[in-house]
């Protein structure tokens, strides 16, 4: 297992964001993570990626124990966070914000070669110079995946990255995920069912801090429980 | 390289100007490059970093009386003073940061304003070694270095444009390598800094260090260079010139900290040849520049004509 979860749980003053959850990821595995709005799906890869302190409960990562690492260090050991609500650097150009995401590991020329393979893989390569804050939003989720991409993570974890993506994009950003499948492990969170649907190999449905399902698409279509709670029965309608 | 040039251009024109300057502005233009490179040292920690501390006067005030205090009292030569100045300051920085940085914005603020009002104060306490508010006149012994007179008017420019070279090279360079890039990442956005595996705590550490000491390698030359110490320089007012010499010139530019110390210092300087109430003048050029130009005057610089300039 690339990573595991042991009974992992946050409460927040009297509410019971996520309780006990255990989660396996092997390696190499495309992993979505679902859930109505606030089934705790952000603080959970929140809690993996070490942004927030668990109240109980174990990361482990890699076979070690990180669950006192700080994120940062965490990081190091490969793991890579795009953040659900944009967080690029607005007033540094797009090479600079990617610049940061490989230099972390790469040294020198390399660097470059790193920022233009990572820019041209999320067809980014004109904006290069721009500042990233000048961006449409659309490619500042690409950015921010770019980032994630120039990390060379073991683990990429994905918060809603097709969010505010118009349908052409989407389409790029499966052919996308496949290709980094190949190297990496993603943990993705998403809200668009056709897309959890087309690239997850697993998906783990989270409702009200817990884990209500896990399984191969097929057999969370399946599942009543899903359906009831989150899916309203149709299995492929899109949920805000 | 163009870059390069424009930096190497101005080292140029001072060591220049010290052939072609009348006595007083010789005088002056060498007070503000000490003064700049006080304002260097705060625009790595402001400018680049993105935290603002209003502490910095203790930093100058390390440097000066580490020096100051090594002459009076051990008399040791200028050199060695010098040295341990800095030393002085870097400790002294170090330990400031280590607690400080614990908090953020407002609240790092006033904890770097107390620290420095402290230490102000204790110069005042121990004024049997320190001389209190009166301070002490550097003996003559101790403004040589390397046999070289720094009372000298014409020795006395060249060390200050030493100084300040020295400075302004290593910030052109420091803000260009990798470690300067995370600087100026987390000022813009600490969080995903930390999110793309860089300890944020250990570069803001590195940054106050390093911009701590080259205040207080500012004061430490300031002591030696004009031969006076005093307690006036660890006070609150002393911290705020360096934040007013960066705004002013533009937080976040190498050479925006010369410009904007050049500007204030000539502003007082012609203003209070017409009136006596010299700092209202520099008010209000002040308000209207942070009107007009609130990025400064080499933000301005960078925002209308010159993109990349560090």
């Amino acid at each position: 297992m690339l990573l595991s979860t042991r009974g992992l749980s946050k409460r927040f003053e009297g509410l019971n964001a996520v309780q006990g959850v255990d989660l396996d990821l092997p390696e190499g595995e495309i992993r979505a993570l679902i859930g109505p709005n606030g089934a705790g799906k952000t603080t959970l890869v929140g809690m993996i990626a070490g942004r927030i302190t668990p109240s109980d409960g174990q990361v482990i990562f890699d076979s070690r124990d990180v669950t006192r690492l700080p994120a940062h260090r965490r990081i190091a050991r490969g793991m890579a966070y795009t953040f659900q609500i944009t967080s690029v650097f607005a007033r540094l150009s797009v090479a600079e914000n990617v610049g940061l995401a490989a230099r972390r590991h790469l040294k020198g020329p390399k660097v470059q070669d790193a920022v233009a393979e990572a820019l041209a893989r999320v067809g980014l390569t004109a904006q290069a110079g721009d500042e990233a804050g000048d961006l449409s939003y659309g490619h500042q989720r690409l950015l921010e995946v770019a980032m994630g991409i120039a990390q060379r993570p073991r683990l990429l974890i994905l918060d809603e990255p097709t969010q505010g993506l118009s349908e052409g994009e989407i389409a790029g950003f499966e052919t996308l995920i496949r290709d980094l499948a190949r190297t990496t492990t993603i943990l993705l969170i998403e809200h668009n069912m056709r897309v959890v649907m087309a690239l997850a190999q697993r998906i783990t449905v989270l409702d009200a801090g817990r884990v209500l399902a896990e399984g191969t698409p097929a057999e969370i279509h399946a599942n009543r429980a899903v359906q009831a709670a989150y899916l309203g029965g149709s299995g492929d309608a899109a949920s805000g | 390289m163009r870059v390069v040039a424009l930096h190497m251009g101005l080292l140029a024109l001072l060591l220049g100007l010290h052939f072609v300057l009348p006595a007083y502005h010789q005088g002056n233009i060498a007070r503000v490059m000490v003064l700049a490179s006080f304002a260097m040292g705060y625009n790595i920690l402001f400018g680049y970093t993105g935290l603002l501390s209003l502490g910095h006067a203790l930093f100058f005030a390390a440097g000066m009386y580490g020096t100051g205090l090594a002459v009076q009292h051990l008399a040791w030569g200028a050199g060695p003073a010098l040295v341990g100045g800095i030393a002085a300051g870097a400790v002294v920085s170090g330990a400031l940061a280590f607690l400080a940085l614990r908090t953020s914005g407002v609240a790092f603020m006033i904890v770097t304003l107390m620290f420095a009002q402290a230490g102000a104060l204790a110069l005042l306490y121990f004024s049997e070694w320190t001389g209190g508010d009166e301070g002490f006149v550097l003996p003559q012994g101790g403004r040589l270095l390397l046999g070289l007179d720094l009372s000298d008017a014409n020795i006395r420019y060249l060390a200050a444009f030493a100084l300040f070279a020295t400075c302004l090279m290593m910030c052109l360079w420091l803000v260009r390598t990798p470690f300067g890039r995370v600087l100026i990442a987390i000022r813009e956005n600490e969080e995903r800094v930390r999110m793309l595996g860089y300890d944020p705590f250990a570069h803001k550490f590195a940054a106050m260090v390093i911009s701590g000491t080259m205040a207080a390698a500012a004061g430490a030359a300031y002591g030696v260079l004009f031969g006076y110490v005093g307690s006036s320089f660890a006070e609150v007012q002393n911290s705020i010139l360096p934040l007013l010499y960066v705004l002013l010139g533009g937080a976040g530019t190498v050479l925006g900290p010369f410009i904007g110390t050049l500007f204030m210092f000539y502003l007082i300087d012609l203003s209070s040849d017409i009136t006596t109430a010299h700092m209202l003048i520099a008010g209000v050029a002040l308000v209207g520049l942070t009107l007009f130009a609130p990025q400064g005057i080499m933000g301005e610089v960078r925002r209308r004509l010159w993109k990349g300039l560090p």
